[in-house]
């Protein structure tokens, strides 16, 4: 992490002490207690109940991991965070490219497109179900008109779609003020040389403007990825309830519908486990970026 | 040769092309606002016989003050309350506790700071979606189910805001505390007299950026509010949906989302330029 060290410090070890002492004790109780007790509990079956517990080992992973429908969670979260990165990023850079070409008023169109960041995926949730709802939705009615029977509480396909939008939809202004920061910040002289050189506007972003904006499209895949694992729980919660048939039972979904609603706390425990590894996993990869940025 | 002005700028049918391009861009992020706009404006039979009308109806009033006094399970505005003291108890104490630990890690050599730091480091790791369940035991032996305590206290052990003030300190001049310590003046003193005020920005940039985060959270209210007098507004609107095959109530629900928005919204719009900083300086 660098230097922690300043040249100049004050002297004194109990005032330094009793003033980490908030945060090591919340982060104590509310965070390392409760992650040792979901490895704790991940290995462990509780009887019925709940009065005694079984220790099974791995059990409860082996289980998992050999379970037809954790199995095809793990498949449909990476479809879903997926498309979500992939739309919401897609779209925040067309509109970034767009933004930058004006020399007037891409702040203005940075104002209209900033705000939908403080709508909360939840929100967002109930806003794209009142559009597609099969009863009511008016998109539901308008497609009907064209001859489609928009059914996303029966078809799998339309609900994981309805999900993705919706995520992908309040997740747009993050990203598009990003790749305007990235755009801007490359030199114009750079471009207008190549400009000048006749090079075409394609031509221009897949050799230069795409690979000095590769480490603001990196840092915003890990972030992308990491809101579509963990952040997307109320647009799904709200929309689709992991339905039909789990099609968008994501797995952070599934820690919840296993443990609150199933009440199976060492299946839960042991996904909570799995989750902490794939976390873990994309922080070290942000991390790992991040100090390199640092060295540029 | 008109192609030669290139990404920079453009002119004519290009300029337009771009305009037209980010309008519709506009349209589809705001269309789905709009539409929740429309519903809370309009009675129960224009939107349960679609298509429902594109424009505002008269019924403003009427839905959001149902909304706000009577609501579904609970009026609104104890739900628009909740929120308010949920995210504000997240972005104050979340700034307090780092603000203080950060301080200590940069201008302290104490026993046990690598430890620390590395403790603070991890919890980058672990969010609350991961851990629900043991958490939520945690907060019951506790007896803080349906409680604000409950709500903020599981919420506000961030690393990023102490990373954020670690790095700030690193960048203050050596001589601000050099000349404190010349002078007489105490650590805290120094802190509050000086780092303090000079924090100011950061702060702010924080402070907007967590208090989003505050009024967001989701399933966490979902699980420790059981009683619907401690739901958030964030989670209360599912919970206006009724079970089974009942129509819902789309104009105050409708209304009751627009309410949920109103605040992020304005803190965001109206603290634009520091919101943007700290989203940028947050994420380095």
């Amino acid at each position: 992490m660098g230097h922690m060290e300043k040249r100049v410090t004050f002297k004194g070890i109990w005032l330094p002490l009793l003033l980490v002492l908030p945060q090591i004790l919340i982060t104590a109780i509310f965070f390392f207690y409760p992650a040792g007790q979901a490895i704790w509990q991940s290995l462990f079956i509780p009887d019925p109940f709940g009065l005694s517990m079984q220790w099974v080992g791995l059990g409860n992973f082996e289980y998992l991991l050999s379970d037809r429908y954790y199995r095809a969670s793990f498949v449909t979260t990476a479809v879903f965070s997926i498309l979500v990165t992939v739309v919401s990023m897609g779209v925040a850079l067309y509109l970034a490219i767009l933004a930058d070409r004006l020399i007037k008023g891409s702040g203005t169109y940075r104002t209209l497109l900033i705000w939908p960041y403080a709508v909360a995926p939840a929100v967002a949730g109930v806003l794209w179900l009142f559009m597609f709802n099969t009863r009511v939705g008016v998109v539901t009615w308008y497609l009907g008109l064209l001859g489609y029977d928009w059914n996303h509480v029966l078809n799998e396909g339309e609900a994981m779609g309805l999900v993705v939008v919706a995520s992908a939809w309040g997740r747009i202004s993050y990203n598009f003020l990003f790749f305007l920061a990235g755009l801007q910040a490359i030199p114009r002289s750079v471009i207008e040389a190549a400009a000048i050189d006749g090079a075409h506007f394609w031509t221009r972003f897949r050799t230069i403007v795409f690979p000095l904006l590769s480490p603001t499209t990196f840092f915003l895949l890990v972030v992308n990825i990491i809101y579509a694992f963990f952040e997307t729980f109320g647009v799904i919660h709200t929309i689709t309830s992991g339905g039909p048939q789990q099609a968008t039972t994501i797995l952070v979904y599934k820690v919840y519908s296993d443990g609150f609603v199933g009440q199976d706390l060492g299946s839960s425990a042991a996904q909570s486990v799995i989750l902490l590894v794939i976390v873990s996993l994309l922080t070290v990869i942000q991390f790992k970026y991040i100090e390199r940025r640092v060295h540029y | 040769m008109a192609e030669q002005t290139g990404m920079v700028e453009k002119r004519g049918v290009g300029l337009w092309l771009t305009h037209l391009g980010l309008i519709i861009g506009v349209a589809f992020i705001f269309f789905p606002i709009w539409l929740a706009f429309v519903a809370s404006t309009v009675s129960q039979p224009e939107i349960v016989r679609p298509p429902m009308p594109l424009l505002p109806g008269d019924q403003f009033f009427e839905n959001y003050s149902k909304a706000l006094t009577a609501g579904i399970n609970a009026p609104v505005a104890l739900m628009l309350g909740n929120s308010l003291f949920m995210a504000l108890g997240i972005a104050i104490g979340k700034i307090a506790i780092s603000l203080l630990s950060a301080f200590a890690i940069v201008y302290f050599k104490f026993p046990g700071k690598k430890l620390f730091f590395w403790l603070i480091f991890l919890t980058l790791m672990l969010p609350v979606e991961v851990r629900i369940v043991p958490t939520y035991e945690v907060i019951a032996n506790f007896g803080m189910l349906n409680s604000y305590q409950g709500l903020i206290l599981p919420l506000i052990a961030s690393a990023t805001a102490t990373f954020l003030f670690r790095q700030f300190f690193m960048t203050v001049p050596d001589e601000l505390a050099e000349a404190a310590r010349v002078d007489g003046a105490g650590p805290m003193r120094f802190f509050f007299d000086i780092l303090l005020p000079m924090s100011r920005t950061n702060i702010a940039a924080l402070f907007v950026i967590l208090f989003i985060y505050g009024w967001n959270q989701y399933l966490w209210p979902l699980l420790i509010t059981t009683d619907p007098s401690m739901n958030t507004i964030v989670m209360g609107i599912k919970q206006m949906f009724p079970s089974g095959d009942d129509i819902a109530d789309w104009p105050v629900i409708m209304a009751t989302s627009i309410l949920a928005m109103v605040p992020p919204v304005i803190v965001v719009v109206g603290m634009q330029k520091l919101f943007i900083r700290g989203l940028v300086e947050s994420e380095k």
